[in-house]
């Protein structure tokens, strides 16, 4: 497989979110906005791409039978610097996405790209599947984050839209729990209809 | 200081984990295709809900407040709580036979459940005395359970119903979900609970 497509696939094909439909519980929780669903989505990237590079240098050291707690480990690691990272840099946005940022650990998706990939190739294949699986779940999450912050809220990145008289009276339910469901339902849809030709 | 009943009150209907804290997501899409299955993986989850708050509240407040290493709260807790549920699987294989009947195959797939390692991240930050904790597990557990086996019941129901192709499957059940988390934002508000 060519190292371009190693990357693009986790962007694109086998989007998580959009198209393997891992990593829900943060997808949902934090679209609410723009800025939060990017700032989740960059967290999960460098806890999934420094995860994958660790686990696939001391893939030759890890014995089979505890890889397991080992994966959870080093995962739990990352989670633990970019969660105080944010805490200090990122006062605002670690406030919003609150208890998400800690359960990036018990994320199936990074769980799974370790024991799946990491654990079997080298090194810069490692990190550009981390990368490529990393911005795919980001580019879901702003997606999601713009949808709903427009309709919901009239702004896009806290810059009104559809001017002041919208932002005034949004589809206030946008932001809220229901329409997190609502979006994903209907971008699912889409993907169905438009993008793949195998229905289930 | 809020009592215990408007605690339990408010896990269970007004910040449900399902549709209103976005916690457990997986198994509530993953086994809510029959309303059997449901109900055994809601009961499953509120056992070792309720046993996981009571093993990280006391080592948070034994081990990792005491000595000033809360910085390592992440890994424990996820450690403590795969290694509880392989004992809890261990001994009720041994000891109670019909326990585990009912409830055996689900254990494994609570240790990767958001849920569990949330409520426990929740009772620390929300500075919850034991009582407190347990009450609110037990809220959260049962709020878990009803969402999914009323959700698992509209599964069967649309399973039958002729719709769109494209909207076959996880479409139609986020949808279902969105219409359900609508009417449980009528909680809100319910005994003054936001």
């Amino acid at each position: 497989m060519s190292k371009w497509r190693i990357f693009t696939r986790g962007l694109v094909r086998d989007n998580a979110v959009l198209v393997l439909m891992i990593g829900l519980c943060p997808a949902l929780a934090t679209s609410g906005t723009v800025r939060d669903g990017f700032g989740m989505g960059l967290a999960a990237t460098f806890v999934l791409l420094f995860s994958n590079l660790i686990i696939s240098l001391l893939r030759k050291n890890i014995p089979n039978e505890v890889r397991i707690p080992i994966f959870i480990l080093v995962i739990s690691t990352f989670v633990t610097i970019i969660d105080y990272f944010m805490q200090a840099f990122q006062p605002d946005l670690y406030r919003a996405l609150g208890v998400f940022v800690p359960l990036i650990v018990v994320n199936c998706m990074i769980l799974g790209r370790a024991e799946a990939f990491a654990s079997k190739n080298s090194v810069f294949d490692a990190i550009l599947d981390g990368l490529g699986v990393g911005l795919g779940f980001t580019l879901a999450l702003t997606i999601m984050g713009t949808v709903r912050e427009i309709l919901g809220n009239g702004t896009f990145l806290g810059i009104p839209v559809f001017g002041e008289s919208f932002k005034k009276s949004p589809v206030i339910f946008m932001v809220l729990s229901p329409g997190a469901f609502l979006i994903i339902g209907i971008l699912k849809a889409l993907i169905n209809k438009y993008v793949r030709k195998e229905i289930r | 200081m809020k009592s215990p009943a408007l605690i339990f009150l408010g896990a269970f209907l007004v910040n449900n984990i399902i549709l209103m804290r976005f916690l457990g997501l997986c198994p509530f899409f993953g086994v809510s295709t029959a309303v059997k299955i449901a109900t055994g993986m809601g009961m499953a989850v509120i056992f070792v809900m309720t046993l996981a708050s009571w093993i990280t509240w006391a080592i948070y407040h034994a081990i990792l407040l005491p000595f000033d290493l809360v910085f390592l709260r992440t890994a424990t807790f996820i450690l403590t709580i795969a290694s509880l549920v392989q004992l809890v699987e261990m001994f009720l294989k041994k000891s109670y036979r019909v326990l585990y009947n009912a409830l055996g195959i689900y254990l494994p797939l609570i240790t990767t459940n958001c849920a569990i390692l949330g409520i426990t991240f929740l009772n620390i930050d929300n500075k919850f005395s034991l009582l407190n904790g347990t009450v609110f597990a037990l809220g959260t557990g049962f709020g878990f359970t009803l969402v999914i086996i009323t959700f698992a019941a509209i599964r069967e129901r649309l399973d039958l119903a002729p719709i769109n192709p494209s909207l076959k499957g996880y479409p139609i059940s986020f949808i279902a979900a969105s219409l359900m988390a609508l009417a449980f934002l009528g909680f809100s508000g319910l005994f003054g609970l936001t």
